[in-house]
């Protein structure tokens, strides 16, 4: 575990490589969410909720259990049917089918990894590598392993793994798996949904890392319940609580916000360890 | 108009054969998602029962009444041992189960050809169903009628066992998620045994209501099963309620078609409407909300 | 021998080779010295089932797609060819002697494509894979999937049995088609004309074989695999999981045609018994028993049970139920990858080798009833409860 760690942050390089020249840069790329809106049923479980994201802005999402953060995502990249509006730049998300979505440019990580487990390592980033691929293509063998996969393996320390069916990964190694995957598939917007959740500290450090990187050059968003990792790696938090946006702006100004604070039933100094105490409950 | 009244008839009467064969099925398949080919063979197991208590009894009433509760016991006896032998250690391979219950099919079967030989027999319906009841002109067959109750009958009984009785809540506490009941005592093994029985009992039932429309033979159930599961998809699975919709609805369709065209273009035409209806409602008539899968 | 066979079942390219030319020998060479001209028809009839297994290994070993129909396409291919060879017999304008016998004497309209043999083979291609195209797609994008496929694709097969039954004169009902004289030219009672049938029929299931391999090891290949696995997941990586199952139910489809269209002048007759249900299921024993997943098991599997079935049936009629039965539930509750799964363990042990056939192949269906549609993207995302 620990020489993957090393991987990822000695190799900034291969991240940058991986990311896209500069000029990519000035995309600048963002996810607007307006009046967005999920119900099961009677159930709302996502109301109203206006979002904007930039591209170098790391955002987290936040809130206790059931407050509709993952329900969100779900809603954005076309799992679950919603009303409102999403749009990634001027491409309106909503109404298309997921696998539309994601040519769009839209990537996801689980809140339990999912990989391709009887897969290698290899074969699981090739697959992500690959949605844009024609039938010739597709027909054809591996020949050699795309630019893209072979940095991704880099980056996410599994180059050592590639061969390894995914299944037999460690729950950490499955996670950067999938956000290699999430880097290859070439997402503009990318959601990921609790990625360090079970991971080491040095772990987190390392994956801290590697989501600032990208955060410079896509949009992205981070559910994660980790106070500590929020703190140490966050742009700019929103609080999600009962399906609405209840707070947002940095870290400093979230943690100030009385109404968080009622939310997590904590003291002001210090709502992490309530919110993650809520949580473990 | 003097045409309309015999198709709903057959259609209706069609439907609750089709109805007491699917039941079961709605119990196994649509409660456990267990795939059970060998349904149809508990449904000609129950049909030989009736034979074998007519031969016993003699007087046809008596036997009837006699084998239609031993049939639900036959059957669901069956239904137990195969549940407890090969299709509790395969809950997470449904499709697998598909083939080896399908393996089990083909030996019962092999069973009552070497048991009660290969052709065809005959079971005396009793002389209280002889004849017809004449409705507005047309007559309809005493025994088309007594099948007809004995699906609604069913249909109450199960309704009933599943809404009021504990064994019921404990079925829909386990269909719904089995950690969680097992959480609080619920012994799911036992329950998954339980709605095993009943399943596997009604298509017992219903062989026994198939020995009035005909004569029968070891390959009695695979006329059934297709269809069976054809209901049970279009109704949508867990509940009884799209079951029995959709059993008279694919019952009414076939009489309707069969009258305009022949019975074989009718099935073909069945079929088509149903690919068409699974079309608009993937997930059948009737679905239940699950938040997930697992 | 057990060597052989794993070299055999084994991805690698040289050993590939090595099985194939080992097969083309056997197939070519050795078999028709060795047997009589009766044993190496029956060899044809095997090699002809064979090639449906070769489709059924692709579509449920690698695809997860439980195909209980495949007798219906083929069936197509069967009658598209049989309805050739009665129009070929009958000559110019003739009709058919069975249609004179049943029917109007007239020969329907949709027999008369069939007149042409090259209409004829393009046609044993293109109505299967049509079907299975519309078909597939449509329920694939549907997302009916698991046990909601398979019963449909048997209900299919229920279906075209029945409508061939009750079409009694212009398909010869329950009779099927028979009696066929001559093979686009060639007198079929001739010995050398059945032997060239066979070398035929081996060429083609060589072909196909490695079709299957070329489609296994491709990208295709693993692709599929990741839709057997998680459909969903693979949705959220912008592919459409429709489009590759409907294009390996196609292949399967026009696999299990060109079978159906070489058993026909092979064995002499197609009839309803060969297309419906019950043999639908019969063509995954062989299977299931050979290695779903792996290359050259479900065609080994074929072959050896339909041996076993005439040579058993040969003997005792009742026996052959009883073993078929009880092959399906022995291996597929408690060996399901199949024989090859014995072999593929030993060669895993050996060497490290990581090749995409699963060991434990069963991952296709979720465990609960609910089928597509019911927000299965859950699965997906693997939530915990
Ligand atoms: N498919 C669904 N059907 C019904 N209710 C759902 C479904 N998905 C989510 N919910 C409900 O929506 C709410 C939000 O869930 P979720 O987005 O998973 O919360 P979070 O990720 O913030 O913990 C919960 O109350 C959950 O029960
Ligand atoms: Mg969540």
């Amino acid at each position: 575990m620990t020489d993957q760690t090393t991987a990822v942050e000695h190799d900034p390089g291969a991240t940058d490589a991986l990311l896209g020249p500069d000029s990519a840069r000035f995309r600048h790329d963002y996810l607007e969410a307006r009046g967005l809106r999920v119900a099961f049923g009677g159930f709302v479980a996502v109301r109203d909720v206006d979002l904007t994201v930039a591209q170098g802005d790391l955002r987290f999402l936040i809130g206790p259990n059931g407050a509709g953060k993952t329900t969100l995502i779900d809603a954005v990249t076309g799992l679950v049917p919603a009303t409102g509006s999403a749009r990634l730049g001027r491409t309106e998300l909503l109404g298309r089918g997921t696998h539309r979505i994601a040519r769009h440019g839209v990537g996801r990580t689980f809140q339990t990894a999912s990989v391709f487990e009887e897969l290698t390592v290899l074969q699981n980033l090739d697959i992500a590598a690959g949605a844009r691929r024609g039938p010739l293509t597709m027909l054809r063998r591996r020949g050699a392993v795309p630019e893209a996969v072979e940095q991704a393996l880099e980056v996410v320390g599994l180059a050592g793994l590639r061969d390894t069916p995914a299944g037999v990964l460690a729950h950490g190694q499955k996670q950067w798996l999938e956000i290699g995957m999430l880097l290859v598939q070439d997402a503009h917007l990318l959601f990921l949904d609790e990625p360090v959740a079970g991971m080491t500290q040095a772990e987190r450090e390392a994956t801290g890392d590697l989501l600032r990187r990208i955060g410079s050059q896509r949009v992205v968003v981070v559910v994660e319940h980790d106070m500590e990792f929020l703190r140490a790696f966050a742009d700019s938090v929103t609080v999600m609580h009962q399906g609405r946006v209840l707070a947002e702006g940095t870290v400093a100004e979230v943690q100030r916000d009385p109404a968080v604070v009622e939310v997590y039933l904590g003291a002001p100094a210090q709502p992490g360890t309530a919110a993650t105490t809520k949580e473990d409950a | 108009m003097d045409t309309l009244l015999p198709q709903l008839f057959a259609g209706l009467s069609l439907g609750s054969v089709l109805l007491l064969a699917a039941l079961g099925l709605a119990l196994t398949f649509g409660q456990m998602g267990v795939i059970n080919m060998a349904h149809g063979e508990f449904m000609m197991a129950g049909a030989y029962t009736a034979f074998v208590v007519q031969g016993l009894l003699g007087d046809p009433g008596a036997s009837l009444l006699v084998a239609l509760p031993l049939g639900f016991v036959v059957g669901g006896v069956l239904g137990l041992v195969l549940e407890a032998t090969l299709v509790h250690r395969m809950y997470h391979r449904p499709l697998d189960t598909l083939l080896v219950t399908w393996g089990v099919a083909l030996l019962l079967q092999q069973v009552a050809r070497d048991v009660f030989g290969a052709p065809n027999i005959d079971v005396a319906a009793p002389g209280w169903l002889s004849g017809a009841v004449t409705v507005a002109g047309v007559a309809l067959p005493k025994t088309r009628l007594f099948i007809l109750a004995l699906a609604v009958v069913c249909v109450a009984a199960l309704a009933f066992a599943l809404r009021a009785t504990p064994l019921g809540r404990r079925i829909r506490a386990v269909v719904q998620n089995r950690d969680l009941a097992e959480a609080s005592g619920i012994s799911s093994r036992g329950t998954d045994r339980m709605t095993f029985f009943i399943g596997s009992g009604l298509a017992g039932v219903a062989g026994v209501a198939l020995t009035l429309l005909g004569s029968i033979g070891p390959t009695l159930g695979t006329h059934y099963i297709v269809d069976a599961f054809l209901v049970v998809v279009a109704g949508g699975i867990g509940q009884i309620k799209g079951t029995v919709v959709a059993a008279t609805a694919l019952g009414l369709m076939q009489a309707f078609f069969e009258y305009s065209t022949t019975a074989s273009v009718a099935k073909v035409l069945v079929f088509v409407v149903v690919i068409a209806f699974l079309q608009v409602r993937p997930q059948g008539l009737v679905t239940v909300r699950t938040r997930s899968l697992a | 021998m057990t060597q052989r066979l794993t070299a055999l079942l084994a991805p690698g390219r040289t050993r590939a080779l090595a099985g194939f030319a080992l097969a083309a020998v056997v197939l070519f060479a050795v078999a028709p010295v060795l047997l009589s001209p009766f044993r190496l028809g029956l060899l044809a009839k095997f090699l002809c089932l064979a090639m449906v297994a070769v489709g059924i290994g692709l579509a449920w070993g690698r695809g997860g797609l439980l195909t209980l129909g495949q007798g219906v396409y083929f069936g197509l291919g069967a009658y598209v060819m049989a309805m050739h060879l009665k129009l070929a017999d009958a000559g110019p304008g003739g009709v058919p002697d069975f249609m004179s016998l049943y029917g109007t004497g007239e020969v329907p309209w949709w027999w008369e494509p069939m007149r042409s043999p090259v209409a004829t083979v393009a046609l044993v291609i293109l109505v299967p894979a049509l079907l299975a195209g519309v078909l597939g797609w449509a329920v694939f994008t549907r997302r009916v999937r698991g046990a909601y496929f398979a019963i449909l694709s048997q209900a299919l097969a229920a279906a075209f049995a029945i409508l061939l039954v009750g079409q009694q004169q212009t398909t010869g009902g329950t009779n099927g088609l028979n009696g066929f004289r001559s093979f686009f030219g060639y007198d079929l009672a001739d010995p050398v004309n059945q032997r060239m049938l066979y070398l035929v029929a081996a060429g083609v299931l060589l072909a196909m074989v490695l079709v299957a391999r070329q489609l296994m090891v491709s990208r295709f290949g693993e692709l599929l695999v990741a839709v057997r696995d998680a459909e969903d997941r693979v949705r959220f990586l912008g592919y459409d999981p429709a489009v590759a199952k409907t294009t390996v139910y196609v292949v399967a489809a026009v696999m299990a045609a060109v079978g159906g269209a070489l058993f026909v002048p092979v064995v002499g007759i197609v009839s309803p018994a060969d297309v419906g249900v019950v043999p639908s299921i019969g063509f995954l024993v062989g299977v299931a028993i050979g290695g779903r997943a792996t290359l050259l098991g479900p065609v080994l599997g074929a072959i050896a049970v339909s041996w076993a079935q005439t040579s058993i049936s040969e003997q005792f009629p009742s026996g052959w139920i009883y073993f078929q039965g009880a092959l399906f539930v022995g291996v597929v509750a408690f060996l399901p990858g199949g024989l090859a799964s014995l072999l593929g363990r030993r060669r895993r042990r050996g060497r490290g080798d990581a090749a995409p056939a699963p060991e434990e192949p069963e991952t296709t269906a979720p465990p609960s009833p609910v089928p597509a549609g019911a927000h299965t993207g859950r699965t997906a995302q693997g939530r915990q409860p």
